[in-house]
């Protein structure tokens, strides 16, 4: 059943404050999801006072600052800080983004909050469990399936061809958009999400792939396709600009052209 | 995701249920239907009013009015069976409770369009009490 308040042992508290340095002119205060997996107690909001003045322009930097120069008992992940690896997604001011992308300036309010990715296991602080996600994506098989044997060469595709992955190919499976899905988090264990049928749209329209019928098949499902309710929220948040809701209309409407 | 299972066992799950695209073009059809019957139900709704009792039945009396007036209850029954199975799909998790559910929706909406039907029909042929 969807439950709309958080269970006992979630609630997020009020956490520790870190004072900004003496003689700062210009702070802000970020306010910090925190919980560690190997304490007793629920989750807590840390704020830390930060001189902006020696921060980076992205909320990337502002968490670097804080693990280098306030609390090195943060935990997150990043790797690229240029928006390509996707390690850095979270909820940054109530919106799922790259924080390597996102600039604090850019965030509506007072203070920036920071959580970690919704509705998903948390590891320890900002760090949120994506193994149910990544293991999703693994079951479309998002590889070229074949009969034919092998070419010499390359698998041809023309110019035309190629063109139908724009838009599906630069998913650098962040999980921004899977997380903000309302239908993800009601049934985020059968349905696959924007993020995979995004991927399963980028195999179905592959012109090299020869398995499209099977992969309609294994997406024809009430909850694995159908959960998709054209929310629209992948599309608002996914920090690459791609829309997967059109991809996955695109995949519905591949079954229709099937059985008429 | 408990025990030892596999991510990849766990997300594959009991595989594809193979349907599902048949719902998806019933909603549309039948959204597309109602769409058309409703404006006509509407209209036809306010120029009935002033003919009275009698006069309804006289209007039902026409085996297009009858027709379509019937159609239209019984694709509104269709489609709101669909809508709600989603609804229940969606929102509630325990199997049993969503079985139960599912099954009185097909009941409730069945039964409620053979009724509709059922008593249009009986006016449209002249059975009802004048």
């Amino acid at each position: 059943m969807v439950q709309l308040t958080l269970p006992k042992n979630s609630k997020v508290g009020k956490g520790r404050h870190y004072p900004a340095p003496a003689g700062a002119k210009n702070v802000k205060t970020f306010r910090v999801y925190r919980w560690d997996p190997e304490g007793e107690g629920n989750p807590a909001w840390d704020s830390y006072d930060l001189d902006v003045d020696a921060v980076g322009p992205m909320v990337l930097d502002a968490l670097i600052h804080i693990k280098n120069h306030v609390d090195s008992t943060l935990a997150f992940r990043r790797s690229c800080r240029e928006g390509v690896c996707g390690s850095c997604a979270m909820n940054i001011g109530g919106r799922n983004t790259l924080a390597c992308t996102h600039g604090w300036a850019e965030v509506p309010g007072k203070d920036v909050q920071i959580s970690p990715l919704p509705h998903l296991p948390v590891v320890k602080d900002l760090v949120a469990d994506l193994t149910l996600f990544y293991a999703q994506y693994a079951s479309i098989e998002p590889w070229l399936h074949t009969t034919t044997p092998q070419p010499q060469g390359e698998w041809l595709q023309s110019e035309e061809d190629r063109a139908k992955l724009d838009g599906l190919y630069e998913c650098i499976l962040c999980a921004c958009c899977s997380t903000s899905c309302p239908s993800y988090w009601w049934n985020g264990e059968k349905y696959l999400g924007p993020a995979t049928l995004l991927q399963a749209r980028r195999w179905l329209v592959d012109s090299r792939d020869e398995a499209t019928g099977e992969r309609l098949d294994a997406l024809e499902d009430p909850f694995k396709l159908y959960r998709c309710h054209t929310i629209m929220n992948c599309a608002q948040v996914c920090p690459k600009g791609l829309n997967p809701a059109e991809a996955i209309a695109e995949v519905k409407a591949m079954l229709v052209e099937r059985v008429v | 995701m408990a025990g030892y299972r596999t991510p990849l066992g766990h997300a594959r799950g009991l595989g594809s249920a193979k349907h599902g695209v048949g719902h998806f073009i019933g909603q549309r059809v039948s959204a597309f239907a109602l769409l058309g019957l409703t404006i006509w139900g509407a209209w036809s709704a306010v120029s009935v009013v002033a003919g009275g009792y009698v006069g309804a039945r006289f209007w039902l009396a026409s085996p297009i009015n009858a027709a379509l007036i019937t159609l239209l209850v019984v694709t509104g029954f269709y489609h709101a069976r669909l809508g709600m199975q989603v609804v229940v799909e969606d929102y509630i998790e325990r199997k049993f409770t969503r079985t139960v559910l599912l099954i009185l929706n097909t009941f409730v909406a069945a039964g409620g369009a053979m009724l509709a039907a059922v008593c249009l029909l009986k006016v449209a042929f002249g059975g009802g009490a004048l």
